[in-house]
């Protein structure tokens, strides 16, 4: 009962990251850092028994709760939570796919503003992760590896003298570093430029990922970039590596916006608008296409073609209307056409202020 | 790090967070990615275990490959060919004990073979006596499975006298658990 007030007072609000705030933010959603570590003496958890899982769940909760900083964070037994609870998390980027589907005992340690998270029992005994809103990487390594530090005074973590943090798959080995950078890129790939981008980014090895939607990938036209290795460079060089990328993307993508732009503005105006039109007068939409549409409004608003919704709002909404947030905020299960119908009056209730009109289009 | 579907090297490495097994990693060389991103089919199920396998049977013989399927780490009990299959390892220390194996593997990842980032402030303890923790904790949990509670009893008190004892109370006779080439 108490993790459900928990997750209640969760879906009330919006997390920090999404505050459409920090520097480059009309570009940059977000900056995540995760680490992985996992205690030395219990095998990682594909071999770990039940009673293994207990004990590591034990150990990382006894050592959080001793922290200051914790006393008001929000523990949350995974194993405990109901389908579209997990979904909720994994909807808001707090717990993985992997942790809310996999089974036994698990949790995630979430503090009140959604800047840290910490999954307990997913691919690794512990995942560490730090969210800014914005391009904001230097803060976020900051504020993980204290975290790292004050976890670290009561647990032994799986070190080797040669190859560093031990991990599940030896693909994070080393520093156990995930740098990401969440970025809307809806300019290149209207003029089909983002596979031409991706290319240039070739000289160093980075991961591109696709972000949320119930089907098909990259809906919304977000993509997220991240290091590819872990082991052989720092942490500080790992961020450096994303760090140099991003203000390239951001670049590209300006100017992807000047192109529409300079080509024919009154048509982007008319595309942008009727976006918005359709997200506001809807009767039933699906989730697909209410990102696809915000992903417009998006653009429109950061280009000031449209001038009545604010970007927070746009945000939020990109999060609110997923399935599992909306039912949360409905406040019971809906089958997949009911909420099309009740994303549709969300959408409309938001954008349009309860009038029967959009907002006012420039 | 080569492409799953040709031999040039992969350049894109994609995350799919949606698939009949959860999140899955695709590693690509550019043409490949290109087709990849533009088509509408449902993506293919490629773990980073078949990029793994393959790395691993580059320059090995069959005979080679067969055998060192079958080595298991005497700790965890996880064999190679299990490792290979699910592109998970089995504890901390398959590390020590596959490292002969795991270094080309790592070398061909990362591109490198040596840690050179943050370190714990304390001390670990070293992966002998971690491995010696783990071994113990799953013979307890067997003793218990067989009801065989006086043996779960001795491997019990070892067990706490091995994690109270920090690094000094670990007996050096906390056997080295890799027999053989680690």
């Amino acid at each position: 009962m108490q993790q459900q007030l928990k997750l209640d007072e969760l879906a009330s609000r919006c997390g920090e990251w999404l505050r459409g705030t920090g520097p480059e933010s009309d570009i940059v959603i977000s900056s995540r850092i995760r680490l992985a570590r996992n205690l030395g003496d219990f095998p990682f958890i594909r071999r770990c028994s039940q009673d293994d899982r207990h004990a590591i769940e034990r150990t990382a909760r006894n050592r959080m709760e001793k922290l200051d900083q914790w006393s008001t964070v929000h523990y949350l037994n995974v194993s405990q939570l109901s389908e579209v609870d997990r979904q909720f998390l994994v909807e808001r980027q707090l717990i993985s796919r992997e942790l809310a589907d996999a089974e036994g005992s698990r949790a995630v340690a979430i503090d009140p503003n959604e800047q840290f998270s910490v999954m307990i029992n997913e691919e690794d005994h512990l995942r560490l992760q730090v969210m800014h809103s914005g391009l904001a990487l230097e803060n976020a390594w900051q504020q993980i590896s204290e975290l790292d530090d004050m976890l670290e005074g009561a647990i032994t973590y799986a070190v080797h003298p040669q190859y560093g943090y031990l991990t599940a798959c030896p693909t994070n080995v080393g520093t156990g570093l995930r740098v990401s950078v969440m970025l809307h890129l809806p300019a290149l790939v209207i003029t089909r430029q983002i596979e031409k981008v991706f290319r240039s980014l070739q000289k160093i090895s980075v991961t591109v990922r696709g972000l949320y939607g119930e089907g098909s990938q990259f809906t919304g036209d977000f993509y997220q970039v991240s290091n590819q290795i872990t082991l052989g460079r720092t942490e500080q060089e790992l961020i450096q590596q994303v760090s140099e990328v991003v203000p390239l993307l951001i670049d590209y993508e300006r100017r992807a916006r000047r192109f529409l732009i300079d080509q024919n503005e009154q048509d982007l105006h008319d595309d942008v608008s009727r976006a918005l039109g359709i997200l506001c007068t809807a009767k039933k939409i699906s989730s697909e296409e209410t990102m696809h549409y915000l992903s417009k409004v998006r653009m429109g608003v950061n280009l000031g073609l449209i001038e009545s919704v604010p970007m927070k709002k746009i945000n939020e909404l990109f999060i609110q209307t997923q399935p599992a947030h909306l039912q949360k905020l409905h406040g019971r299960l809906l089958a997949s056409s009911d909420r099309n119908v009740q994303r549709a009056c969300f959408l409309q209730s938001h954008l349009a202020g309860g009038r029967d009109t959009p907002p006012g289009l420039n | 790090m080569k492409c799953q579907y040709c031999e040039k090297p992969a350049t894109f490495h994609i995350t799919e967070l949606v698939g009949p097994d959860g999140p899955s990693v695709t590693h690509l060389c550019e043409e490949h990615a290109r087709k990849y991103l533009s088509s509408e089919s449902p993506t293919p199920l490629a773990a980073v275990a078949s990029a793994l396998a393959k790395q691993l049977k580059l320059g090995q013989t069959k005979e080679e490959l067969a055998e060192l399927d079958r080595k298991a780490c005497p700790v965890c009990g996880i064999t190679f060919y299990e490792f290979r299959n699910a592109g998970r390892l089995g504890c901390p220390f398959d590390y020590t004990h596959f490292r002969k194996d795991l270094e080309p593997l790592l070398a061909n990842i990362h591109d490198s073979v040596e840690h050179i980032g943050k370190r714990p402030k304390r001390a670990a303890h070293a992966a002998g006596v971690q491995g010696r923790a783990i071994q113990l904790r799953r013979e307890m949990e067997e003793a218990v499975e067989h009801e065989d509670y006086e043996r779960a009893s001795v491997l019990r008190d070892q067990l706490r006298a091995l994690e109270s004892g920090d690094d000094a109370g670990a007996q050096p006779q906390a056997e080295q658990p890799g027999q053989g080439d680690c």
